[in-house]
C-alpha cells in the first residue's frame, strides 16, 4: 500500500467522518452543518479508494464517482434551502427549516 | 510511511476541525477547501488519478464556489450567521462526547479486522481510461442514475425557488 497502511487510511476515513459528525451535532448553522455533511462525503470516498486500491479493483472509483454526484446535487438543494429561509427569516437556524412548510 | 501522504492526511483533518471550529462562515468554506485539496493529494497516492483530479476540479472547483456565492449573496446579514441561535442546554458537550465515543467503537472495530495485503496493480490503474472502461462498460446504470439525480436537483431547485417568488 503507497503511503502508510490500509488500516492507516481507514482509521483517518473514521476520524474524519466523526469530525463531521460532530459539526452536525454541536453547530446550529445550516451553512456549516451541510460543509460538516461535505467533510463526511469526503470521508466516505476515501474509504472507498481505499479499498478499491486494496483489492485492484475499479468498482470503488465508481462509487466514489457517484459520491462526488450526490454531493453536488445535495449541496445545490441544501443551499437553495438556505438562501430560502434567509429569504424569510433574515436569520439562519435549523429549528427555521420548519418555517418553509406548506 | 511516505512524508507526504502523513502531511496530506494531517492537512486534511486540520481543514475538517478548522469548519467545525471556526465562526465565520467565509473561514469555513477555505478550510473545506483545504480538507478537499489534501483528500485530493490522498486519492493520487491511492493510485486514484482520475478521481483526485475530480475531486478538485468539481469539489474544490465547483462546488465551493456555490458556497461561497450563497455565503456572500448573505454577506451584509454575517453577525445573523455567526451567532449560535438557541443552542441548547449541554449540546456542545454531549455532541463531542457522542463523536468521540463513536469514534472509540470505529477503532475498536478497525483493530479487530485483519485487512489482506493489497494486490498487485497494473500500470492503467485508476487513470481516466481504466474509470471509462469500469464506467460505460459495466456500470452504465451508474452513469445513467447520475445524470438523473443531477437533473432532478436542478429541477428542484428551480421549483423551490419560483414557488416562493410567485407567493410574494
Amino acid at each position: 500500500m503507497p503511503g502508510m497502511a490500509v488500516e492507516g487510511y481507514v482509521v483517518l476515513s473514521a476520524l474524519l467522518f466523526v469530525i463531521g459528525l460532530i459539526g452536525v451535532l454541536v453547530r446550529r448553522s445550516p451553512l456549516v452543518m451541510l460543509m460538516s455533511i461535505e467533510v463526511m462525503w469526503g470521508a466516505a470516498s476515501l474509504l472507498f479508494l481505499t479499498f478499491a486500491r486494496m483489492w485492484a479493483a475499479m468498482d470503488g472509483h465508481v462509487f466514489t464517482f457517484m459520491i462526488v454526484a450526490v454531493g453536488a446535487a445535495e449541496a445545490a438543494v441544501g443551499l437553495a434551502l438556505i438562501v430560502l429561509i434567509f429569504r424569510s427569516r433574515h436569520k439562519a437556524d435549523v429549528d427555521d427549516v420548519r418555517a418553509l412548510r406548506g | 510511511m511516505s512524508w507526504v501522504v502523513l502531511l496530506a492526511a494531517a492537512v486534511a483533518v486540520l481543514g475538517a476541525i478548522g469548519v467545525v471550529r471556526s465562526r465565520i462562515p467565509v473561514h469555513s468554506v477555505l478550510a473545506l477547501v483545504l480538507n478537499l485539496l489534501a483528500l485530493a493529494a490522498l486519492f493520487i497516492a491511492l493510485n486514484a488519478e482520475f478521481m483526485g483530479l475530480v475531486q478538485i476540479i468539481v469539489y474544490a472547483g465547483a462546488v465551493m464556489v456555490l458556497f461561497l456565492f450563497v455565503v456572500s449573496l448573505l454577506g451584509p446579514r454575517r453577525e445573523a450567521i455567526e451567532r449560535e441561535l438557541s443552542l441548547l442546554p449541554g449540546q456542545e458537550p454531549l455532541g463531542v462526547a457522542m463523536g468521540v465515543l463513536f469514534f472509540i467503537a470505529l477503532l475498536v472495530a478497525v483493530v479487530r479486522q485483519a485487512f489482506p495485503a493489497p494486490q498487485a496493480v497494473h500500470g492503467g490503474f485508476g487513470t481516466v481510461r481504466a474509470f471509462g472502461a469500469a464506467l460505460f462498460y459495466e456500470h452504465v446504470l451508474v452513469l445513467q442514475l447520475a445524470a438523473l439525480l443531477l437533473m432532478v436537483a436542478v429541477v428542484g431547485v428551480v421549483v423551490l425557488i419560483a414557488r416562493r417568488d410567485q407567493g410574494r
